[in-house]
């Protein structure tokens, strides 16, 4: 069955577009949340006073889905508490303060990777996640019978406005990318590669029809810029036109999707042994006074990264991790960077202003934008009259939260963000019947 | 940093589409027939968009201010209302009755039933069908006679009776009609300018004059002239441009306004060549306003992925 998946034009503010990425000197401390990605925490594994390195592990992964954290300065263990995390829950973090020298721990070198479970077993101690935003343990998604991968897809997407990191990695991080797909391929007998990427990219396109020419397998595929082409389903239909249905993964139709950074970080680690411990993170925003890309050790906090981008012009409304489109505002700039972060944005109240809501006027501008024909408008209506019989004939779990209907809402009803609520009301639902009938 | 950050949930930016932001875009489209209206009719057709624009937007706000809600004649709806309902009357009516009209089309319809997105059906031509009941309004005598053509409510009958006038003529509106329902010329330039602005898609109007004169071609031997004559006379093209594609009262997915613009045209057709009343595009807009939440469900998008199991 084909399928048009509309989506909206975003404006594409991709200021930092062709900038190299710069090196951010050392952060004073670093504090690094024992949750940076979907599973459960990592446990800390140092105390207060303890002499860590470039590389060293501060958390080690607890239970089938988890993801161990490290340290990406020299110097030591000062303080471990409790941190509020932008999505709510509060969990250990683990201050380290640098002692300039950065040091590399002197265990680290590269895994010996010869069977399917040495690759795995080297992605988890990678502590590599979904570095698209997702935050998913990668080494979980490669964890599945290697005959149901059909074809990995590489998500170059980079769909949100201001975003250019993921761009940088495909015209800088070739070769760590190379490296990466070629132990997938060999461990995973992983033999199509699709990279997708939106067609506005013109250099990191080169660099991968580039890419391509020297790993076997690899086609480029270009997406139509139309926003969200990074979200998992849109991508994997567009890429291989399968339709992953309603509640079940892309590997239920013979997909992997990673991320084009995600692979790179693989790459990286099992080239040098080096885990996860810095991110290319584009930092932009109306407030932003140097708006550029920034490699920063992971928990460097957001204060000393916008400080280093010449510090904010006006204050601003609202700072994010992420895109305008899906990110996550931040209560306070002591956040650190996260695993997980492609950008920080500090926008000003004019970039971030959103209409006062009024009437719907019934023009179908939300079910005309959904990517999925979800019908926002209604689900409302639903949500209101908590008519849980009616969400879920109206299919609100299919949902990914791009936020197209909001966008495009002339009377700037909250839609997406009334979807979440009602994701919420049936998985709740869903939960007291459960308990009810068990 | 003195500031507090805002939080809030995503998307944090917005397209800039409002709901007035449209309105002025239709009033926009339709100043091209106000002005051919005013031009073809005289002034008295100017006072009589006047008249109702004014009472239109003055009965909102004294019923808002009445039951204490929130003043919406900024959204420019009742604007919109006024001026649609203005150039669907002929040049010729008493001003009571506009303001009569009017107010039913702006307390009637709209705001009793919750305001604008709640009425069931579109407030200018149900206004418009009561007038035509109540005072028979769109009889001849409110009808000035324009140039040495044809007179009379609309030159339809006389186009059946075989005395169609000038094509050209019924394309620059020199003939009898509403003050905004003859200058093709004019509906056509707002109907590219909500197409050009994406306020509207092409479904709609083109299916509904689409069927009419596909209808008209069979009916008439396949006169091409005589069916374009059709097509252009009476309150069609102003019926499928601007009052077929109210938001409101219409479908919205293209599926569902296709469903919608050939139902029209339909009964459009019908109502000219089997119906009492000469011209039945506003019965046709009706009748299809009640069916739109019926349309609408059945012509919902297929979602991706279906439910989950």
């Amino acid at each position: 069955m084909s399928f048009f998946l509309s989506g909206v034009h975003v404006p594409h503010r991709k200021h930092t577009a062709g900038q190299s990425a710069v090196y951010m000197p050392t952060p004073k401390t670093i504090t690094l949340p024992v949750s940076m990605h979907i599973g459960v925490p990592a446990r800390p594994s140092v105390k207060v006073g303890d002499p860590v390195y470039v590389g060293t592990p501060i958390a080690e992964a607890t239970g089938a889905v988890s993801s161990p954290i490290f340290s990406g300065i020299s110097g030591k263990v000062t303080k471990i508490s409790e941190m509020l995390l932008a999505g709510g829950n509060t969990v250990p973090a683990v201050t380290i303060e640098s002692d300039g020298e950065m040091t590399v721990d002197s265990a680290i070198r590269p895994p010996v990777v010869n069977t399917r479970e040495d690759m795995i077993e080297a992605i988890r101690a990678s502590g590599v996640v979904g570095l698209g935003g997702a935050g998913f343990p990668t080494y979980v998604k490669f964890n599945v019978d290697p005959s149901r991968i059909e074809v990995l897809i590489i998500n170059g997407a980079e769909c949100e406005p201001y975003i250019t990191s993921d761009s940088l990695t495909m015209v800088d991080r070739v070769d760590d990318m190379v490296y990466g797909l070629e132990a997938m391929k060999k461990h995973f007998g992983i033999r199509q590669i699709i990279i997708g990427i939106e067609k506005n990219k013109k250099r990191a396109i080169a660099s991968m029809q580039a890419l391509a020419k020297r790993v076997s397998g690899v086609t480029v595929h270009v997406l139509p810029a139309v926003y969200p082409q990074g979200g998992e389903k849109v991508l994997v239909y567009h890429t291989t036109k399968k339709v992953i249905p309603a509640g079940k993964l892309p590997i239920d139709v013979g997909c992997i999707v990673c991320n084009c950074t995600t692979v790179a970080a693989i790459g990286n680690y099992l080239k040098t042994g080096m885990p996860l411990i810095r991110k290319c993170v584009t930092v932009d925003g109306g407030a932003v006074k140097t708006p550029q890309n920034v490699i920063v050790p992971i928990g460097t906090s957001l204060a000393e990264v916008f400080d280093f981008c010449g510090g904010f012009v006006t204050a601003p409304e609202k700072v994010l991790y992420g895109g305008p489109m899906m990110g996550i505002t931040v209560p306070d700039l002591n956040a650190p960077i996260l695993k997980n972060t492609n950008a920080i944005l500090a926008l000003t109240a004019e970039e971030t202003k959103l209409p006062k809501p009024t009437a719907c006027i019934r023009c179908g501008s939300c079910t005309n934008a959904c990517p999925f024909g979800l019908a926002p408008s209604s689900i409302l209506r639903a949500y209101q009259k908590k008519d849980t019989a009616l969400l879920e004939k109206l299919s609100v779990e299919t949902c990914m939260e791009c936020g197209c209907c909001s966008f495009m809402c002339p009377a700037s009803r909250p839609l997406v963000q009334t979807n979440k609520l009602a994701k919420a009301l049936l998985k709740e639902t869903r939960m007291k019947e459960a308990s009810k009938n068990g | 940093m003195d500031k507090v950050l805002s939080l809030s949930v995503s998307p944090h930016i917005h397209s800039g589409r409002t709901t007035a932001g449209i309105m002025r875009d239709v009033l926009i489209s339709l100043a091209p027939a106000a002005i051919a209206g005013t031009v073809i009719f005289g002034l008295r057709a100017l006072l009589v968009i006047a008249v109702c624009v004014a009472s239109c937007v003055l009965f909102e706000a004294l019923f808002n201010m009445i039951v204490k809600k929130d003043q919406t004649v900024g959204d420019l709806s009742a604007a919109v209302t006024g001026l649609l309902l203005a150039l669907n009357l002929p040049a010729g009516i008493p001003i009571w009755q506009c303001v009569i009209g009017s107010l039913f089309a702006i307390v009637i319809v709209k705001c009793l039933f919750g305001g604008l997105g709640h009425n069931p059906v579109n407030p200018a031509i149900t206004a418009r069908v009561f007038m035509l009941v109540a005072f028979g309004s769109m009889t001849v005598q409110s009808f000035p006679t324009v140039v040495d053509t044809v007179a009379g409510a609309t030159p339809l009958p006389s186009i059946a009776e075989g005395n169609a006038p000038d094509l050209a003529e019924l394309f620059l509106g020199l003939t009898g009609g509403a003050i905004g329902e003859t200058c093709a010329l004019a509906l056509l330039l707002g109907f590219v300018y909500l197409l050009v602005r994406r306020v509207i898609t092409w479904h709609v109007p083109v299916s509904f004059v689409g069927v009419v004169f596909l209808l008209s071609l069979f009916k008439e031997g396949f006169d091409v002239v005589q069916a374009l004559s059709l097509v252009l006379s009476g309150g069609l093209l102003l019926g499928a441009i601007f009052m077929a594609t109210d938001y409101v009262t219409s479908p919205s997915t293209a599926k569902g306004k296709l469903v919608f613009g050939i139902g029209a045209g339909l009964i459009t057709f019908m109502i000219r060549y089997f119906g009492v009343y000469p011209e039945g595009v506003s019965f046709a807009i009706l009748f299809m306003n009640i069916l739109t939440p019926y349309i609408d469900s059945l012509t919902a998008h297929k979602v991706f992925g279906g439910r989950k199991a």
